[in-house]
């Protein structure tokens, strides 16, 4: 059987995954969800039509977007993650002993249920008796908190679709705020690699080096986001994610990763010249 | 009290037949015409987009294709006869009016033609001073004089109310020889008048009642929003279907009740109205009545409720002011439509124009407009929670980046106008330019408007002084755009030789 999953990265490229199976689908009142098993990638996710992660190749993401501040910050103690509903990021979290209390703040119940069911692996995570679920839209949720975190984590998916609104300086503004004075945000910075998409990269950059002291941004190997390469952003109020990178400490727990590693902590923030060239040309914009 | 109004309009909306308004005979029209694959030797010259591929490349060939003329089978806006026709029946009665008019020169028209249609050169009108501009065009136009009745303006939110019904009685004990009282209801803000006791008041002074009801689309489809102009007896009402109906920009309707003369108020439109009306425009009117007819009451709901959570976030951030039924008094403030969400932003230090710029460059949220005290955003059925969440976030931000001490320079949006000459005369008299400065004292020939929201500040007729000179110069300092007169920067007024 001929049975393939498209996804349009650009009006003119079409990366497509043979299915072997659907698994599931289902629309939520936040998005149509789909479940498939694939031959290359495993088990994956897409949401509208886009995919989410694959069984293949989500501890890239998880473990990128994880232990990147984990590595910098010295007493990471309360974490918020928005969006996550899947679990990765919480389960990547539930390594370190110092954590007290994950919040993950996730729109979609469906999403949390069906990833339960269809991805424990991730989903374990969820189950850390250090982890709260919120069923709220993250701008809600952030409204009004001051001071309480030491690390926010913007796990939500898409710029362009329904979590648009956590990629926009109203959320960069509430996550600050609900930082404490040495907190890190980490968050998807996107691929700026095909022309549509290099906008939305550039504004992401603008609105966060405006609204944090410290703000650089990181890369990773995503072999199913579009062009395969993807972009993290490291917003800080007071840690720089390279002079204040410990790798001797991090090294010392011994955690079992299979992307991350203290080199490649240095190299990740080591960007192409054509992505260098724009962060820069964002930043002489203020 | 309030049960009878509500028994009441349940018995209106029965009386609308639910199974007449599933059909839309101008769409359906247009659909058979596009299967017909008819060869055209008419206007338009695009022919179905043929000749104009960049056209259809922008607006697509199912927007093209229905972009045709008049014809046999389509109908005739100058006078319908058959689809056009039938559909303005339905929207009648989907309206509850006698008979209603698919307008496609904006609701401008729909007001223009109102005025037109009851006045006459010399013929007094009643008027809130806060009328579209619209209103004081069409005094131009057929030479009747105005006679304002002054609004009362809330101290705190600094925005003019409702029509005071003993005020409305005063003036019209006054001026016995009015033809017609002018409402607008509700207003941008959403504030709304007792109408069915200024209808009772003017119909017993054998005026009739005009309704600008361009942001009161909506009022016809839910029970618990304020009563509408027709509900309340009206004689006419302008209702903008493009805003909270759904419906494509510039198209909008006329609502008239029994005691109209269907035949003058058709002469009167096609005075001015193109006799090339836009199918496009049509066939919204008609698509967007179907769906307020069969869906309007849920979708109202949801953006009533929409509205409501996010003038209870906005509120408990502190600050800002996101008035609603809080507002109402009995009197200038009869009800409140709480689908709107007005925001008073004055006591966290910036101007409703400031956080309107705000919105638009820092966090690319266009809202619908900003005034000097207070912002509005547009509500409507095509919102998600989702976006309400946005702005909320996005007004707690800029409290906490850009909020400053708190000035109060103009507590009040509205100056009361003094009427030297009809707008007509003034119009069309010889003028003289000059400096802003030197104007105190002279009568206005031309109109001032700050926009938005396009309430005059100065309309051609009227007595400047240096309580309104002072005001358009800050408000165009504070960012407002000025439109009306000749020298938009208004280092130059335009002023009646004579006087």
């Amino acid at each position: 059987m001929d049975f393939w999953f498209s996804e349009m990265h650009t009006n003119n490229v079409k990366m497509s995954i043979r299915v072997e199976k659907q698994l599931f689908s289902g629309t939520s009142d936040f998005q149509r969800i789909d479940i498939f098993d694939s031959v290359e990638f495993g088990r994956f996710l897409t949401s509208d039509g886009s995919v989410i992660f694959s069984e293949k190749d989500e501890f890239t993401y998880d473990e990128t977007i994880v232990h990147v501040p984990m590595a910098v910050h010295p007493s990471v103690k309360k974490v918020l993650v928005i969006g996550g509903g899947d679990g990765g990021v919480a389960r990547e979290l539930s390594y370190y002993d110092e954590i007290e209390e994950i919040d993950v703040v996730e729109p979609d119940e469906l999403f949390v249920n069906v990833c339960r069911e269809f991805f424990p692996d991730n989903a374990k995570g969820l189950d850390d008796p250090r982890v709260n679920i919120f069923y709220r839209d993250g701008l809600r949720f952030l409204r009004g908190k001051q001071d309480q975190y030491d690390l926010i984590i913007n796990d939500s998916t898409d710029p362009l679709g329904y979590t648009a609104g956590l990629f926009t300086k109203e959320f960069y503004g509430s996550c600050y705020k609900a930082l404490k004075e040495d907190g890190i945000m980490v968050y998807q910075h996107g691929s700026p690699f095909f022309d549509v998409d290099e906008e939305s990269c550039r504004t992401m950059h603008r609105k966060a080096f405006r609204s944090f002291p410290i703000s650089r941004v990181y890369q990773a190997h995503i072999p199913t986001c579009p062009s395969g390469y993807w972009l993290f952003g490291f917003a800080s109020k007071k840690y720089h994610p390279l002079r204040d990178f410990d790798p001797v400490r991090w090294e010392k727990r011994g955690l079992k990763t299979w992307y991350y590693s203290a080199n490649l902590h240095r190299g990740a923030f080591m960007l192409p010249k054509y992505v260098e060239d724009l962060l820069i040309e964002e930043e002489k914009k203020n | 009290m309030t049960t009878c109004f509500f028994i009441f309009l349940g018995l209106e909306r029965c009386r609308m037949n639910i199974e007449n308004q599933k059909s839309a005979p101008v769409y359906e029209a247009l659909e058979r015409l596009r299967r017909q694959r008819i060869v055209p030797f008419d206007v338009p010259g695009h022919k179905r987009g043929r000749g104009n591929p960049e056209l259809v490349k922008l607006l697509g060939e199912q927007c093209v294709g229905i972009d045709v003329n008049s014809m046999k089978p389509l109908d005739n806006l100058c006078h319908p006869v058959s689809v056009i026709y039938q559909a303005e029946q339905l929207a009648a009665d989907a309206f509850g009016a006698a008979h209603a008019f698919f307008m496609v020169s904006g609701t401008t028209s729909s007001v223009q033609t109102m005025i037109l249609a009851t006045c006459k050169a010399k013929d007094k009108i009643i008027l809130p001073r806060n009328v579209h501009k619209s209103v004081l065009n069409a005094l131009v136009l057929c030479g009747a004089e105005p006679v304002y009745v002054n609004p009362d303006v809330d101290e705190r939110i600094g925005i003019a109310l409702g029509m005071n019904i003993d005020r409305l009685r005063e003036t019209i004990e006054k001026n016995p020889d009015a033809v017609a009282v002018f409402v607008n209801n509700p207003t941008y803000y959403g504030i709304c008048s007792d109408m069915k006791a200024i209808v009772e008041l003017a119909h017993s002074h054998g005026m009739q009642v005009l309704v600008d009801e361009a942001h009161g689309t909506h009022l016809y489809f839910h029970e618990n929003l304020p009563m509408s102009a027709m509900e309340a007896g009206a004689d006419m009402a302008a209702v903008s279907m493009h805003k909270s109906g759904g419906s494509l920009t510039q198209s909008s309707m006329l609502l008239v009740n029994e005691n109209i003369n269907i035949r003058y108020v058709e002469q009167i439109i096609n005075l001015t109205q193109t006799t090339s009306a836009s199918y496009l425009l049509l066939s919204s009117l008609d698509i967007s009545r179907r769906n307020l007819a069969l869906r309007g009451r849920e979708s109202f709901e949801k953006v009533a409720s929409l509205a409501e959570y996010a003038r209870d976030e906005i509120n408990s951030i502190g600050g800002y002011y996101a008035y609603g039924k809080d507002l109402v008094n009995g009197t200038s403030v009869y009800d409140y439509d709480v689908t709107k969400l007005s925001v008073y932003t004055r006591d966290i230090g910036l101007t409703g124009i400031e956080i309107y710029d705000l919105l638009r460059d820092e966090y690319d949220i266009q809202i619908e407009f900003g005034d000097i005290g207070n912002i509005l955003a547009y509500i409507s059925i095509g919102d998600r929670i989702q976006e309400i969440e946005r702005l909320v976030g996005a007004l707690e931000d800029i409290k906490r980046l850009y909020s400053k001490e708190v000035t109060h320079i103009h507590n009040s949006e509205y100056i009361s106008p003094i009427v030297a000459a009809t707008p007509q005369k003034a119009f069309y008299s010889e003028k003289k330019q000059l400096p802003i400065k030197e104007t105190a004292g002279k009568i206005c020939g031309e109109f001032v408007m700050c926009y938005p929201p396009g309430i005059p500040i100065l309309a051609p007729g009227e007595m400047i002084t240096n309580e309104l000179t002072d005001y358009m110069l800050f408000a165009k300092e504070k960012g407002c755009s000025i439109q009306g007169p000749e020298d938009c920067e208004l280092k130059t007024l335009n002023v009646l030789k004579e006087g």
